[in-house]
């Protein structure tokens, strides 16, 4: 009998998410409805069963989501009947921002970054659960597991506690945060595999389907609503695509593709050749920017 | 893209196959200069781990930060910070990931020279390989040195060197040879199990997955093929359990479950368990786990986290040890309040000896204090000296002493309950790593009993110039000294015994004194643990203590756990054969025990 490296993973996870539980006063999971967040908020059910989670979902809408995010979400909570807390930036909201007309920096910065720290801030919330994986993005191979923030919310590469074993130094002063990442070690692989070997629901905008697109900015982007206006010259076309990560739904590129099981999706992704954050556009801002965001407070 | 995978390919065949695979992590070590960033860049680019735009990225910032001119330069695939980049060196641990058909590696990358001890004994704590980078050109090098003892140090059996740029040096094997033979015996010299040299070149990608054309006089495995095949360490049969309690669930009134992770060995549903510090015994009832997820288990291993229920009410939460209880009594782990440990010190400002900090021991929280420093080690030339202090990346041999009773274990036997970290108590820094070396047979400086020294003692006790004699003593004493020792396991009656024996000897006018483990540790051997050692070494001073209080004529009543019979027989000899009575307790009456000595008194 040996673990595997999925085994080893989910153990691995399920012991940071006690040990958040066990060392903070108001933890928090940070429930953004994608595949990610799937796999934790199934890690946090089972890390605690037969009881409940004992923190709640928090989800920082910007709120620009997919519809159909937003309806699984709702019946996720309901499903698992967890305590689901809803945050919106309303004074961004007054202002007007959005990501058509700001472009996705000062959306990212306003109704989410802001937002986040609005919310964490009302809830008193002194330990924020996420599913950011060191995979993702260069910046993030260096983060901790329990990653230190000071009073503003701000991330200081160079004064992160080095973590040893699995002793982890969960000690904060007051108004001083933790952001834990029980998934830091997995890719975005391990991730659908062990949604596959879970067999978890996932959002269906995972797989492919007829959807009505534009194109724009050699992106493929999907009309959800009525606040995404055609420039001149675009139209709405009605093509088989699925998306590879979701976000808000004027800055998530689609790809075209036939999977619509889960088995095709991970066939698609162990053909591709381009990585999950291609599709992004908040990540090609500016050189480096996913780490500037971080120093900001972004997830 | 990680595993090889074609078109066409059954994904169900692959997902079967892809599930199966172990885990390996390990850490590189290095400078920059030697190469390591280009060696991790080659690993992932040859295992076909770089996406399109990872590597469009990375040919577009080759042609401006790049040392290769404009051609692409993988070292810019693990450079991670905006601002390492820019200055070309990496100041932190970085995490990389990859896999092939046989296993998932996960990359601690450790790179120098800044900070380098505490950055690489940070990575070393969750791996269980090296790889550490010689430029051919140089050879074995201080840093070489540095990385082997500080892998030692952590625990990993296995050192790779990868000699890196061979293609400088035209392959040659000579040059390989002479730096392969000094690495091989520098690790032998410093209990690295299994050495292992590869020539390679991270530039060219020779020996690092593929095999090399260049080098046909090298026979062994090219890198990737190693980390492959090398044995991952698993729970063996004797392996002790160990589950430091993370907490209590409790949903319901009628259910108690136990929530963590097991650091060591196994566990099934009727094992025998002891809580620690307190030694409570139970037995596991259930490893609990929902329906929907396959029900209970019937057995589970390290490392998985689990969630068991005991048989009985017990009191226990976090910060408790739940441990396997064997039949034969070995590799129970130590209760303590002080225990010796190598540091390596992480914090700015330097350690200094009587400094509080707070320690963190599986998942125990406590404050703490480093009472003493032993010695210093030179990372550079391995040699120990006295030391008044640690600085930042210092290692040193201290005793660390507990504000409560901890369940340790040498790191060398489990890892997880052999380590610890020391927090600083005003700005909550991670100030050191800790690896415990009390009760490690294996190591040469851990501390011994001291019956050897006492031997050979160079003080001469003050024999005859007392000016009382010793049959004035036995006159007004009426009595001849005699020791009585009283041995045996907790809970068999040895302190009733001994107060009952002084009780008898009190109304018949002898003069007695009774020494009580329980007293000793109270004071005289508060600094001892219950290791076999230390346990011997406690019957040491107790015999001490005896012939001192004999020689003033005292009858003198030790009651003591001494399961040690060599030990028993050493402490005999100490006081002297001819005044020493040993009385097993389990075996024996409080009236038997009376009776007999009372009789040898006369």
């Amino acid at each position: 009998m040996h673990l595997t490296h999925l085994d080893e993973l989910e153990a691995e996870a399920i012991h940071i998410l006690r040990e958040t539980a066990a060392s903070f006063e108001r933890p928090v999971l940070m429930y953004s409805i994608g595949k990610d967040s799937t796999a934790l908020l199934h890690l946090a059910m089972k890390a605690f069963w037969p009881a409940k989670p004992p923190f709640p979902l928090l989800h920082v809408d910007p709120p620009w989501k997919f519809r159909e995010m937003i309806s699984f979400r709702d019946a996720t909570a309901q499903r698992l009947g967890l305590d689901l807390r809803v945050h919106i930036n309303h004074e961004g909201l007054k202002q007007g921002i959005s990501p058509i007309t700001h472009g996705s920096k000062v959306h990212t910065d306003v109704m989410k970054t802001v937002a986040l720290r609005q919310a964490l801030e009302a809830g008193r919330f002194d330990a924020a659960i996420g599913g950011a994986r060191r995979d993702e993005e260069k910046s993030r191979a260096k983060e901790r597991i329990f990653s230190f923030r000071d009073k503003n919310h701000r991330w200081e590469p160079k004064s992160q506690r080095p973590e040893l074993w699995n002793l982890f130094n969960a000690r904060v002063g007051e108004g001083e945060s933790m952001r834990v990442f029980p998934l830091s070690n997995w890719t975005e692989l391990d991730v659908w595999l062990y949604i596959h070997r879970q067999r978890l629901p996932v959002v269906p905008l995972y797989f492919a389907k007829e959807r009505p697109v534009v194109e724009r900015d050699g992106m493929l982007i999907m009309k959800d609503d009525d606040r995404f206006a055609l420039r001149p010259g675009e139209q709405v076309r009605m093509r088989r695509v699925r998306f590879r990560t979701l976000g808000c739904y004027p800055l998530s590129g689609a790809i075209e593709s036939d999977a619509d099981t889960l088995e095709k999706v991970i066939e698609e992704m162990l053909l591709a050749r381009t990585s999950e954050r291609e599709g992004r556009l908040i990540d090609h801002d500016q050189s480096g920017s996913m780490e500037e965001k971080k120093r900001e407070g972004y997830f | 893209m990680t595993l090889p995978f074609a078109k066409g390919q059954s994904v169900d065949a692959w997902l079967e196959r892809y599930e199966r695979n172990e885990l390996l992590r390990f850490i590189t070590c290095g400078s920059v200069d030697a190469g390591k960033s280009t060696l991790i860049g080659r690993l992932l680019h040859d295992t076909g781990r770089l996406y399109d735009d990872h590597l469009r990225a990375i040919e577009k910032e080759s042609r401006v930060h790049g040392t290769r001119g404009g051609e692409l330069d993988l070292a810019l695939v693990v450079d991670g910070l905006k601002a390492e980049r820019e200055q070309g060196i990496t100041i932190d641990v970085a995490w990389r990931y990859f896999s092939t058909a046989r296993r998932s590696f996960i990359i601690a990358d450790c790179p120098g020279p800044e900070q380098y001890t505490r950055n690489m004994a940070t990575g070393a704590s969750h791996c269980q390989l090296a790889i550490t980078l010689i430029d051919a050109r140089n050879g074995v090098s201080t840093q070489t040195r540095r990385h082997a003892y500080i892998a030692s140090l952590l625990g990993l059996k296995q050192v790779v060197a990868a000699v890196n740029k061979m293609d400088l040096v035209d392959w040659s094997e000579a040059r390989f040879r002479e730096i392969e033979s000094e690495f091989v015996e520098f690790c032998a010299r410093i209990g690295v199990a299994d050495p292992i040299a590869v020539p390679v070149s991270a530039l060219t990608g020779d020996n690092i997955v593929r095999r090399g054309e260049r080098s046909p006089w090298y026979s062994g495995s090219p890198v990737l093929e190693l980390l492959e095949s090398v044995a991952i360490d698993r729970p063996q049969a004797d392996s002790p359990m160990r589950i430091p309690v993370q907490m209590v669930i409790r949903p319901t009134l009628d259910f108690r479950g136990y929530a963590g992770s097991i650091e060591s060995g196994s566990i099934r549903p009727g094992d025998r368990v002891r809580i620690l510090p307190r030694g409570v015994e139970s037995r596991v009832r259930r490893i609990a786990r929902a329906p929907d997820e396959g029900g209970d288990l019937s057995v589970a291993q390290a490392p998985e986290s689990v969630l068991i229920t005991l048989e009985d009410e017990v009191d226990c939460s976090r910060g408790d040890m739940i441990v396997g209880v064997t039949p034969g009594g070995g590799g129970d782990a130590i209760v303590t309040q002080s225990f010796e440990a190598d540091l390596v010190w992480m914090d700015e400002s330097p350690l200094v000896a009587g400094r509080s900090l707070m320690l963190r021991h599986g998942t125990r929280v406590a404050p703490a204090r480093v009472v003493a420093i032993r010695h210093a080690v030179d990372v550079n030339t391995l040699e120990r000296h006295d030391a008044s202090e640690l600085p930042m990346n210092g290692i040193g041999r201290v005793e660390v002493e507990s504000e409560v009773p901890l369940a340790i274990d040498p790191y060398s036997r489990v890892r997880g309950t052999g380590s610890i970290i020391l927090i600083d108590r005003l700005t909550n820094a991670t100030a050191a790593a800790g690896l415990i070396r009390t009760g490690d047979a294996s190591d040469p400086h851990a501390k011994r009993a001291h019956w050897e020294t006492a031997v050979v003692s160079t003080v001469e006790p003050p024999k005859g110039k007392s000016l009382v004699s010793d049959a004035e003593r036995t006159k007004r004493w009426k009595q001849s000294p005699l020791a009585v020792l009283l041995y045996g396991a907790p809970g068999s009656g040895k302190t009733g015994t001994a107060f009952a024996l002084e009780r008898a000897l009190w109304d018949k006018g002898h003069a007695c004194v009774v020494l009580d483990g329980q007293m000793l540790r109270a004071g005289l051997s508060k600094d001892l643990a219950f290791t076999d050692e230390d346990r011997s070494e406690n019957l040491r001073r107790a015999a001490e203590l005896a012939r001192i209080l004999m020689d003033q004529g005292l009858v003198v009543v030790l009651s003591l756990v001494a399961p040690d019979a060599s030990a028993r027989a050493r402490a005999k000899e100490l006081v002297g054969a001819e005044r020493f009575v040993e009385v097993e307790c389990a075996r024996t009456t409080a009236e038997q025990v009376v009776a007999a000595v009372l009789a040898r008194l006369g």
